[in-house]
């Protein structure tokens, strides 16, 4: 420990303002190794698969869990060594985790009493916070009597109320159900503007990220694999994860002027002029799905699928194909009816160049 | 507020079904022998019981001197167990340290220890002459042997076992993130378990400091070995019951039945009041 | 004893009964003192099977070393013994514990087997013992009567009124004009001689046999009120007795002049 604490204080200078951490958790066979900057007033979504070391990363900001090596600071000041009681970080839980003892009004005067004010200052603070969660009807209820919704406001409003400088929130939404969720997602997109501070919300929901941060890293497998704005990241996408999260076909390959050919598979022509090792992407709603073989389209990319899936997905109709080239496609219920798609059918798929999107790997 | 999307419901106390429905005899007939096994002793205690002479027996006022004693020192003794058998049992749940299966299993060991070896060992550390006690007399002037003190120790030494594997067990249950919550808030870990592991354990502390309390009043060997017996100052019901055995058994009965009545009415009142769910 | 002896043949109704009971009740006989040893000896031919004797806990050491011999002169038979407070024992008695002979600490003990009907003749004396002073090796405190034991600051314990060397206590202070506030009122006299053992206490009132058995753990300290509190020890064969032939034997062999050398050496009294 000493020895890493020795070349970490060699790091020169932390950022004045905002997070800089590099948290290196070892855990057994699960190395976590990531970079994280951010600027007061930045949201940064924490995205990734289950088991990608979000939630350790998460644990390691709050100091819950403790760095194996790297460094966290925060406005200038080192807090790797600092008890999780002393960091000026919030969290909200995933399932809230509030106390179950204790009324709203309690739970969120929780922070302000532990850093020293009386009783009735710690409630009167809870009380505007709840008001501006819009929450003062509910400021009397224990936990159990709230709807998930008003619970996730209240652990909002208890983490907020410690007057944190960072704000972690762990999978805000999930346990919500779909229809609260629109609202929540909304109101805490809009809490989360007004917050001056960095926040760092973690979650495997693309959406959710995407909605709330201004900005999105990728973690897989304990690294960051992509980082970016959530409209780069969208269009840019550079793992099949990614690319899946963000509803795009991907592929990897070798470009040669207009042509891509695959690393696994055929190749695809696009618009861009690149040579060497590239990504090509392209949306569901780019490809055009035949029963026939198309004799009079201009489309250069045509290939030769089978159905494995079908889903609704919205209004639409996603369809999850192998062959050729493995994709997936988005139609209208109308189309799939009229193409008889089932299961095992026999389709033929065309991508417009223009509609192909490469750029360099 | 709707009832929609709430996050937690309360299980309903009275599920259909479940009451009216046969009891597998294989679970009836042993339930009903282990039953019968409990009651059988109270219920011979209370047909040979002196009766008629009962009130005379009652009314000496060394069976209220002694009940006094029992029940002041039973609650002594549970309120400080209560004092250093939950932290312990919060240490022992809570915290990693070399060796601590093996210091659970020191723990428990009053539970299997005879009682009378437990009062000698109190002796052999708390006497006069004992591994601390020498020193407690040397620096203090303080003995313990033959003090209603002594009668507390020795009553706690055999009782906080069991408050303390009941706790352990409700903290190990408990969910500790509850805590780390607490510590995101800035509370301090002790902090975080005053205001909020204490209170959410609170039905499993009551449980163990009942099950304590009950232990305490009816301790005898360890007493009797390190506090010896002296009616008003160390002689407890468990004693006085034992010794009237030795020439006037129905004096024996009377005394068992008044610690019994005192005892039932005691667990029924705590019961209602913390051990059933709301 | 010799009242006795028709009525437990009666019960028994055991065949060749009689010779053997002849010869244990001429061992009884206070008399017999010369030929005790001679016919416990030959009537070994007859005797077999285990004899449970139920003693008071001051017998062990003298009543476990009788045993022995009396299972080496007898080879087939053997002795089980049952120590313990007398009161609990005869409590087991009348309860219906199955058991041959009790040896108690107290006529009064006795009494209540005797006068439940358990008994199957009157019982018989046949040791006593004296109450001693026991004190911390060395007599730090300088005792040396019993008015000694009321000086204040000194911690004394007794055995409670309920158990003989308790009620024998209180019978010499009385004789002593004496009023002693002990510590404790111990249960039985062992656990208040442990007390002195372990140096809680400095000094309690228990039988000589007791101090004598502690070794040089204690120290004893003879007074002379102890002469208005001496305690028989009563011995007894019960009406239920499984094997009445037997345990005659064995009683006949405590009240032999070789049990008695046994008994005294114990720091007993001859009844």
């Amino acid at each position: 420990m000493t020895e890493t604490t020795d070349r970490d204080d060699r790091v020169p200078g932390l950022l004045p303002q905002g997070l800089d951490a590099h948290l290196v958790v070892d855990r057994g066979s699960f190395r976590l190794d990531v970079t994280l900057t951010a600027a007061p007033g930045d949201v940064v979504a924490l995205l990734g698969p289950n088991g990608a070391g979000k939630t350790t990363a998460l644990r390691a900001l709050a100091g819950l869990s403790s760095l194996t090596s790297g460094h966290l600071g925060l406005d200038g000041v080192r807090l790797d060594r600092t008890p999780p009681e002393s960091r000026p970080i919030g969290v909200v839980f995933q399932d809230y985790l509030l106390f179950p003892h204790l009324t709203a009004l309690d739970n969120v005067a929780f922070g302000p009493r532990c850093q020293g004010a009386g009783k009735a200052e710690a409630r009167a603070q809870a009380a505007e916070w709840l008001d501006r969660m819009s929450l003062a009807d509910h400021a009397g209820a224990k936990p159990r009597h709230l709807s998930g919704g008003q619970a996730q406001r209240v652990a909002l409003a208890r983490a907020l109320a410690a007057r944190p400088r960072l704000l972690l929130l762990d999978e805000p939404l999930a346990a919500l159900d779909a229809r609260t969720r629109l609202d929540v997602r909304a109101q805490l997109r809009h809490h989360l503007a007004d917050f001056e501070a960095v926040a760092v919300l973690v979650t495997h929901d693309p959406l959710d990220a995407m909605v709330l941060a201004d900005r999105l890293v990728v973690l897989e497998d304990g690294h960051v694999v992509q980082e970016g704005t959530p409209s780069g990241i969208a269009r840019h996408p550079r793992t099949d994860y990614v690319a899946r999260l963000v509803g795009l076909n991907l592929y990897r390959g070798l470009a040669e002027g207009h042509t891509v050919r695959l690393d696994a598979g055929p190749a695809i022509t696009t618009t861009e002029q690149l040579d060497g090792p590239v990504f090509v992407a392209f949306p569901p709603s780019a490809v055009t799905l035949y029963r026939e073989r198309p004799t009079g389209s201009s489309a250069r990319n045509l290939w030769r699928c089978e159905v494995a899936g079908l889903e609704t997905h919205g209004d639409q109709i996603r369809a999850d194909l192998t062959g050729e080239l493995s994709l997936t496609a988005d139609l209208t219920t109308v189309a799939a009816a009229d193409l008889d798609l089932h299961p095992g059918a026999a389709t033929w798929a065309t991508v417009k160049a223009t509609q192909t999107h490469a750029y360099p790997a | 507020m709707t009832d929609t999307g709430t996050v937690e419901t309360r299980p309903r106390r009275d599920r259909p079904g479940l009451r009216s429905r046969t009891v597998p005899v294989p679970l009836l007939v042993p339930a009903l022998i282990g039953l019968a096994f409990l009651l059988l002793p109270l219920i011979a205690l209370l047909v040979r019981a002196p009766w008629r002479s009962l009130p005379e027996q009652l009314t000496s006022p060394g069976v209220w001197e002694a009940l006094r004693l029992s029940l002041v020192c039973a609650t002594s003794a549970t309120g400080l167990s209560l004092v250093v058998g939950v932290p312990l049992a919060w240490l022992l749940a809570r915290t990693r340290f070399p060796g601590r299966g093996f210091v659970r299993a020191l723990v428990t060991l009053p539970l299997v220890l005879p009682p009378v070896v437990g009062g000698v060992a109190l002796l052999l550390a708390f006497g006069r002459n004992g591994v601390a006690g020498q020193w407690l007399d040397a620096w203090f002037g303080i003995t313990l042997p033959f003090t209603t003190t002594g009668v507390v120790l020795a009553e706690t030494f055999v009782a906080m076992p069991f408050l303390v594997i009941s706790v352990e067990g409700t903290l190990k249950a408990a969910d500790p993130r509850y805590e780390e919550a607490a510590t995101t808030l800035g509370a301090s870990r002790f902090t975080a378990f005053r205001r909020v592991t204490l209170p959410l354990i609170a039905p499993g502390i009551a449980a163990g400091a009942v099950l304590a309390w009950a232990r305490a009043l009816g301790e005898f060997g360890a007493t009797i070995t390190f506090a010896g017996n002296f009616p008003g100052r160390t002689q407890t019901m468990p004693l006085a019951v034992y010794l009237a055995l030795q020439n006037d058994p129905a004096a024996a009965i009377a005394l068992s039945l008044v610690l019994l009545a005192v005892s039932i009415a005691v667990l029924a009142a705590l019961r209602d009041r913390w051990l059933t769910p709301p | 004893m010799t009242r006795s002896a028709p009525r437990a043949r009666r019960i028994r109704q055991a065949a060749g009964v009689s010779a053997a009971t002849l010869l244990a009740l001429s061992a009884c006989s206070p008399s017999g003192s010369d030929t005790g040893k001679g016919s416990a000896a030959s009537s070994s031919p007859e005797l077999s099977g285990t004899v449970t004797v139920f003693a008071a806990a001051s017998l062990q050491e003298s009543f476990t070393t009788l045993g022995k011999e009396f299972e080496k002169d007898h080879p087939g038979t053997k002795i089980s013994f049952n120590f313990g407070g007398s009161d609990a024992l005869a409590a087991g008695i009348t309860g219906g514990a199955p058991a041959d002979v009790f040896a108690a600490a107290s006529t009064g003990t006795m009494a209540t087997v005797t006068g439940g009907k358990a008994a199957a003749g009157p019982p018989a004396t046949f040791a006593r013992n004296q109450l001693e002073i026991a004190t911390l090796p060395g007599n730090p405190d300088r005792i040396t009567s019993l008015k000694d034991l009321t000086k204040p600051g000194l911690k004394v314990v007794l055995c409670d009124r309920t158990v003989p060397c308790g009620a024998a206590a209180r019978k010499a202070l009385n004789a002593g004009g004496l009023k002693l506030t002990p510590v404790s009122y111990e249960q039985d006299v062992k656990s208040a001689l442990t007390k002195v053992e372990l140096k809680e206490a400095d000094a309690a009132v228990v039988y000589r046999t007791d101090v004598r058995a502690a070794g040089d753990k204690v120290e004893g300290v003879d007074f002379p009120e102890s002469a208005k509190a001496v305690n028989d020890y009563p011995i007894v064969l019960l009406k239920d007795a499984p094997n009445p032939e037997t345990a005659k034997a064995f009683m006949a062999l405590v009240r032999s002049d070789e049990g008695q050398k046994v008994l005294s050496g114990a720091g007993f009294l001859e009844p």
